[in-house]
């Protein structure tokens, strides 16, 4: 089976001889579609390097990164533009949503600049805000929404169309832990409708919501946690102390 | 946790008899706890003794009566929900001592060590949030006791974070510290346990 996303051996090396900086060191991951996938680690340990370059936002330096089976190095600028419009989401931090746009344009953008006409963009642009509870937001602007609701508009439009990557970069953000955990909701729910998901996050509450977690460090993956047992094992009383 | 006064909360509602009081306390408290007939059996048994709570009647099957809380049990609620819990940490946590024993053993990869104990406590957090995700989003008492072990179990991770950053920028400081000095709790642990 063809993994969503598949890095192998990937390295990226920022600057040169003395401030030379090995930001990502000979990774390997594969992620499926229906899995989200948590990337833990401290602050420089490349958790965002790997998702900008799993996103292709930004080249490796060595290694392969291939998305839906196509390794991304081999297509051509426009067709990898193309692309990341088309098959990849981003969830930002601080939501990134278009300050002059209504939430439901800021969700239609994306299949506005594929090309999608106007209509058939915004039906589906709103069946995303209605999965997501967001579609009585759709004419507000997004300084008039809460940080919750813009979080939710952001996600709508990291998975508006036919998207099979989603990729989250600290998505709850300055969210408290209760909006963090349902945003943490959505992005799992998203997964599970056969989309491959990447959270990067340095919070293990949030982490905890993903299928695996993969620990970065100075660049290297050191350990990923292996399928935990179901919730019922926690029932047993065996575990408690 | 307190069974006996959680079940003298589930008599503040009425009259219960002691099976219905078992599947109410699990479903109240999302079955993170889980808690057998004899335990409800024998709280209710010393809850009586002590006054907090009567039946019906005083003959027949222990499944047969029905318990009713006093206003002996009202008061003694009322008092252990406003007495502060013990937040006192035990003077040994194991977790801490094994980390500060591994510093002493030669041929320890402290840091795979501190990664070792990390994925487990994640993978204990992903089966709590996995509770949580599997019921209702508007079931509260699940949440709360979820909650309570995933903040819990964060806190050790947020612990074993901050030893590797303090075991990388210091690392001799912290083997040559521990050579000289047996295992013993720290100073903070002992003035906060007085």
């Amino acid at each position: 089976m063809t993994s969503a996303l598949e890095l192998r051996h990937v390295s990226k090396v920022y600057g040169s001889g003395p401030t030379e900086v090995h930001a990502l060191q000979d990774v390997d991951l594969s992620v499926e579609r229906g899995e989200l996938v948590a990337v833990m680690g401290p602050s420089g340990s490349g958790k965002s390097t790997l998702l900008t370059i799993a996103g292709s936002l930004e080249g490796a330096t060595s290694g392969q990164v291939f998305v839906d089976g196509l390794d991304i190095a081999t297509v051509s600028r426009s067709d990898r533009a193309r692309m990341r419009r088309r098959s990849i989401g981003y969830v930002f931090q601080d939501f990134n949503l278009l300050p002059g746009l209504t939430a439901l344009e800021n969700v239609t953008l994306p299949l506005e600049l594929d090309g999608v006409p106007s209509k058939p963009a915004r039906a589906t642009a709103l069946e995303a805000m209605e999965e997501l509870d967001v579609a009585g937001l759709a004419d507000r602007y997004p300084d008039e929404l809460s940080g919750g609701e813009r979080q939710r508009v952001a996600i709508a439009r990291a998975i508006v169309g036919e998207r099979g990557l989603l990729l989250a970069d600290e998505p709850t953000g300055a969210l408290d832990s209760v909006n963090g955990e349902a945003v943490m909701r959505l992005l799992r729910a998203a997964t599970q409708r056969d989309v491959a998901g990447v959270v990067v996050t340095h919070e293990a509450p949030l982490a905890s919501w993903a299928d695996r977690v993969v620990f970065l460090r100075d660049g290297h993956v050191v350990d990923q946690t292996v399928a935990p047992p179901g919730p019922e094992s926690l029932l047993a009383g065996g575990d408690r102390r | 946790m307190s069974v006996p006064h959680a079940l003298l909360a589930l008599l503040t509602e009425g009259p219960k008899y002691g099976l219905r009081l078992q599947n109410e306390f699990q479903s109240r408290t999302g079955e993170v706890w889980p808690l057998n007939v004899g335990q409800v059996y024998t709280t209710l048994q010393r809850l009586e003794r002590d006054g907090f709570v009567e039946t019906d009647d005083g003959e027949g099957a222990r499944s047969r009566k029905r318990y009713r809380i006093t206003a002996t049990g009202h008061r003694e609620l009322a008092d252990w929900l406003r007495t502060p819990p013990d937040l006192v940490p035990p003077p040994r946590d194991e977790l801490v001592i094994k980390v500060l024993v591994a510093l002493q053993v030669p041929g320890t990869d402290i840091h795979e060590l501190l990664q070792v104990h990390r994925r487990h406590v994640i993978e204990l957090m992903q089966r709590y949030t996995k509770v949580k995700a599997a019921a209702a989003e508007d079931d509260v008492p699940l949440a709360l006791v979820a909650d309570a072990e995933l903040f819990r179990l964060e806190a050790i991770i947020r612990w074993l974070d901050a030893a590797e950053v303090r075991l990388r920028t210091q690392p001799a400081a912290a083997g040559a510290r521990l050579a000289d000095e047996p295992v013993q709790p720290t100073r903070a642990t002992e003035e906060v346990s007085r």
